[in-house]
């Protein structure tokens, strides 16, 4: 439970120091990706379809060459045709098309020039003809019988190779007999729902600055993975890895959604025509217009339960619209059903393309619609038995070994201690204020591990840089200082937590899956577990004792018996650096591993709200969010992840969706028309950190990035089930939508 | 020196290299560009630069006394007001545009004076918690100095 469960006492874990990078983002010093100029910059600009799927007739590019300023021209013809089975051959495509364009927004041309004004107009004079194709714009079209291929370059994985499809995968789970647990079952509910696109919504637009020359290109940008961007950038250019290098900005919120890339090749290969750096920003527009959102979806969910409460049997059919290219939705979106026992279980999940905006990760991806659609069910059995929903959930939890959907036995897990401790909580245990109802949900993610290295050199005076590969997204230089800090028994502040670039680290994969502060955690606390056999060893040689005979104690070398210093105290970390150069010379480790074992992370979420019957609009007046965060190494991080994710996931229940008009393009692209949640749309988010270690990480940790955003859908569907009687099937539940099923009582 | 369509961002962050001020959506929609302009608040991507001619500009930079961080900077340092940091500079600037005009702001005030600017990491909680630490702080040193 809360802190308790966690008997170690640490001396730095679980305190709340002011971040390293913190100082420089409060004093404007920060630089993000947009912030960098060079020497001799040019500016570019996209031309992007103004339709959703075409053929590409003819681009002319002629006038826009010739205009003032202009240094370069790109359209598909200067990027390598990667083969069709290439991982990165969609990404590629996305990036620039070729002959064809997929969504209103896609990239077809580019320009650069020596100011934005120049490289804007040039762009505009670029002349492209156009044929228009049949565009797919939505699920049921995507997967009507003899519909036309939103993308004929997608085949059906994980089959045996057939014709192109519009689904990118088809996934049929089976355990049990759900027909005949069904047939016994005495409550059977079974719901439709629908969920519009919505988008990861960081606040910096995608940009970077490449320079080009020496057969190199020399990015930086931000995202959530440099060695990704290098890889990917390598790609599209057809070169190399080792001739990309990434430097990482400061990251202005990725979501998920700066896990690919968009802009990086164009640059590049702007700045290899002009030979200048070239510099690209999206705007707002193009962030949404051309930019990953998080797929829509079609679900349809049934529950079996006996009069006691017992779950017996779930049968599922999903259906995620990811946009012009395949992606494993539908897959990932069955592995994320894991909350319950469910000896019964039947679930049929699809990936389906359609002419819209390639979908991108979006913090625990896929989850948050399945989980909307199962925890409303779940949530009418128990109104239907007559039980507290809590107490209902807590009879089918999953517990260590019970299987998820995909049939993996669970490792140690925490949903009963959420439960029970947002049933413990004050909100719960007392009533909503009055005129507002209540609602909960649970939600789960499974979290990943993934490859990481860290590089810890000491410095002579004592301190210690803590050197990786993960970008920062969210306080985690804090937590990988804080791990050193308890690991070698230094001051946090005596850290300097840094993100290296693609040349100057090991790999490390992307900061995605709520997996840094857990894998390259751990990568960090091995570098200084090895630092430590390194400091006994120097120890040993200035005390004139045998290596075995020193221990490590608070940051100090101690061999009892022998003393350490000249006045027999122990020798500290910074006396063991100070003679480093006479001893062996510098003192520095580096470690790097596959890590296993990611802890999932489950959470429970409960809402109380109004609902004006005139308007429809719901107001929330209170929200507690509880999670297993394993162990919270840095509680305030921890728990501005759980607030994050409840808020966008509030955003996402009542405001956000993509709106396309009947030719697919986008029409609130922009941050008035598409609303996320502001200060006044809220109440104070309430928190519960609840501590199951994770055994497999050597302070527990779990990863808490995601799983938030996942129960505030069904949280808040719940709660206003219960203030009106209705429930909303189809997400946002914005006040027009409200309205009109309270109208249809 | 600024064209006539350039805006107060652009030549803030072009010309005087004042990159503290973002861009996040560049039509007023999200502060992050927020500047107090004659002392009040404004998005500068909607304001030309040569409107500023002869107008006092406080942006991010302008904050802070020296070394010493105003107490908005220090509150969101320690309450972790801030994730990405992005939104941050947008918001130091709304919050001290507020608590310059009502010292003494509800939670609901607060909120209020802050919906002009988006944050997508910390879903305000904690950005309502430093604006309020922050108020009882310079009410504190205001009736001591008194």
């Amino acid at each position: 439970m809360t802190a308790t469960e966690n008997p170690t006492n640490y001396k730095w874990i679980g305190t709340r120091p002011i971040r390293h990078d913190g100082f420089d983002k409060v004093v404007g010093k920060a630089r993000f990706a947009a912030d960098l100029n060079l020497p001799g910059q040019l500016h570019g600009s996209i031309v992007r379809s103004p339709h959703a799927h075409a053929k590409v007739v003819s681009i002319d590019t002629s006038a826009a060459e010739a205009m003032p300023g202009v240094k370069a021209v790109v359209t598909g013809d200067d990027f390598p045709a990667l083969d069709p089975t290439h991982p990165n051959f969609d990404t590629a495509v996305n990036c620039m098309a070729r002959g064809e364009v997929f969504y209103n927004g896609h990239a077809i041309a580019a320009v650069t020039a020596t100011t934005r004004e120049e490289a804007k107009a040039a762009a505009a004079a670029i002349e492209v003809e156009y044929e228009l194709l049949p565009a797919i714009l939505s699920i049921a079209d995507s997967m009507a019988e003899g519909a036309p291929l939103a993308n004929s370059n997608n085949y059906t994985r994980f089959v045996p190779p057939g014709d192109p499809s519009n689904l990118a995968t088809v996934t049929n789970l089976d355990r049990g007999d759900v027909d005949q647990a069904m047939a016994d079952a005495d409550v059977v509910v079974e719901m439709g729902f629908d969920c519009a696109h919505v988008h990861q919504g960081y606040i910096e637009p995608h940009a970077c600055v490449v320079d080009s020359g020496d057969g190199k290109a020399n990015v930086w940008c931000s995202s959530q993975g440099h060695f990704r961007v290098r890889s990917m950038t390598a790609d599209v250019l057809g070169v190399e890895n080792s001739k990309v290098k990434v430097t990482p900005a400061e990251i202005g919120g990725g979501f998920g959604g700066k896990t690919t890339i968009y802009l990086e090749p164009i640059a590049a290969k702007l700045s290899e025509k002009s030979g200048r750096p070239v510099k690209l920003v999206m705007s707002r527009e193009e962030v949404l217009r051309a930019s990953g959102p998080a797929p829509s979806a079609e679900l349809r969910i049934k529950v079996g339960a006996t009069n006691d409460g017992e779950l017996t049997a779930i049968d599922g059919w999903m259906a995620y619209g990811v946009g012009a290219f395949g992606d494993m939705a539908g897959l990932i979106g069955a592995m994320s059903v894991a909350s319950y026992k469910f000896p019964n279980l039947r679930m049929e999940t699809y990936t389906a393309l359609t002419n819209t905006p390639k979908s991108a990760a979006y913090r625990a991806p896929s989850a948050p619609h399945a989980a909307w659609a199962i925890e409303s069910v779940v949530d009418e059995i128990a109104s239907e038995l007559g039980m507290d929903p809590i107490d209902l959930r807590l009879k089918n939890a999953a517990v260590e070994g019970d299987l998820t959907a995909m049939g993996m036995p669970h490792p140690k897990v925490g949903l009963v201690e959420c439960l029970e401790a947002m049933k413990a909580s004050g909100h719960y245990q007392s009533e909503p204020v009055e005129g507002a109802s209540r609602g909960m949900a649970v939600g789960f993610w499974f979290n990943i591990g993934e490859e990481s290295s860290a590089t810890v050199n000491l410095n002579e005076d004592g301190t210690a840089n803590v050197i990786t590969g993960s970008p920062d997204i969210g306080g985690s230089r804090a937590s990988m200082a804080l791990m050193a800090a308890e690991t070698l028994g230094i001051d946090v502040y005596s850290i300097t937590p840094i993100v290296a670039d693609t040349e100057s680290v090991g790999f490390t994969d992307v900061t995605e899956g709520s997996r840094a502060t857990f894998a390259t955690g751990k990568a960090v606390v091995e570098a200084c577990e090895d630092l430590i056999g390194q400091l006994k060893a120097r120890a040993a040689t200035i005390m004139g004792v045998e290596v075995d005979e020193v221990a490590w104690v608070d940051g100090a070398a101690v061999s009892p018996g022998h003393g350490g210093g000249e006045s027999g105290e122990p020798l500290t970390l910074a006396q063991i650096t100070a003679q480093a150069k006479r001893t062996g010379g510098p003192l520095t480790a580096t470690a790097s591993l596959n890590a296993a074992g990611a802890g999932p992370s489950f959470a429970v979420h409960c809402a109380d709200l109004k609902v004006d019957e005139e308007t429809g609009e719901t107001e929330i007046v209170r929200y507690t969010a509880v999670q297993d965060a394993g162990t919270a190494i840095h509680p305030s991080y921890v728990e501005g992840q759980m607030q994050g994710g409840s808020v966008q996931g509030i955003g996402w229940a009542l405001n956000e969706e993509y709106i396309y008009d009947a030719n697919g393009a986008m029409e609130n692209a922009s941050f008035l028309d598409y609303r996320i949640p502001v200060a006044s749309d809220l109440p104070l988010i309430e928190t519960i950190i609840v501590e199951v270690p994770n055994p497999a990480h050597p302070y527990g940790v779990r990863g808490v990035g995601e799983t938030g955003i996942v129960p505030p859908m069904a949280t808040i569907g719940n709660a206003i089930k219960a203030a009106t009687g209705v429930r909303m099937t189809s997400l946002p539940m914005s006040p027009p939508k409200v309205l009109k099923k309270l109208n249809e009582r | 020196m600024s064209a006539d369509s350039t805006s107060l961002l652009d030549a803030l962050r072009d010309e005087l290299g004042l990159i503290g001020t973002k861009e996040g959506c560049g039509t007023g929609d999200c502060g992050s560009c927020s500047v107090l302009f004659d002392g009040k608040l404004n998005c500068s991507c909607l304001i030309l630069a040569p409107e500023a001619e002869g107008r006092e500009i406080v942006t991010v930079e302008g904050i802070a006394d020296g070394d010493q961080l105003h107490p908005l900077q220090q509150t969101f340092l320690e309450g972790a007001a801030l994730q990405c940091g992005v939104c941050t500079p947008g918001f130091l600037v709304a919050a001290k545009a507020l608590l310059d005009e009502n010292p003494d702001p509800t939670e609901t005030e607060i909120r209020y004076g802050l919906a002009g600017n988006l944050c997508r990491c910390t879903g305000y909680d904690k950005i309502v918690r430093a604006v309020q630490e922050a108020a009882v702080q310079l009410k504190t040193t205001s009736e001591q100095g008194a």
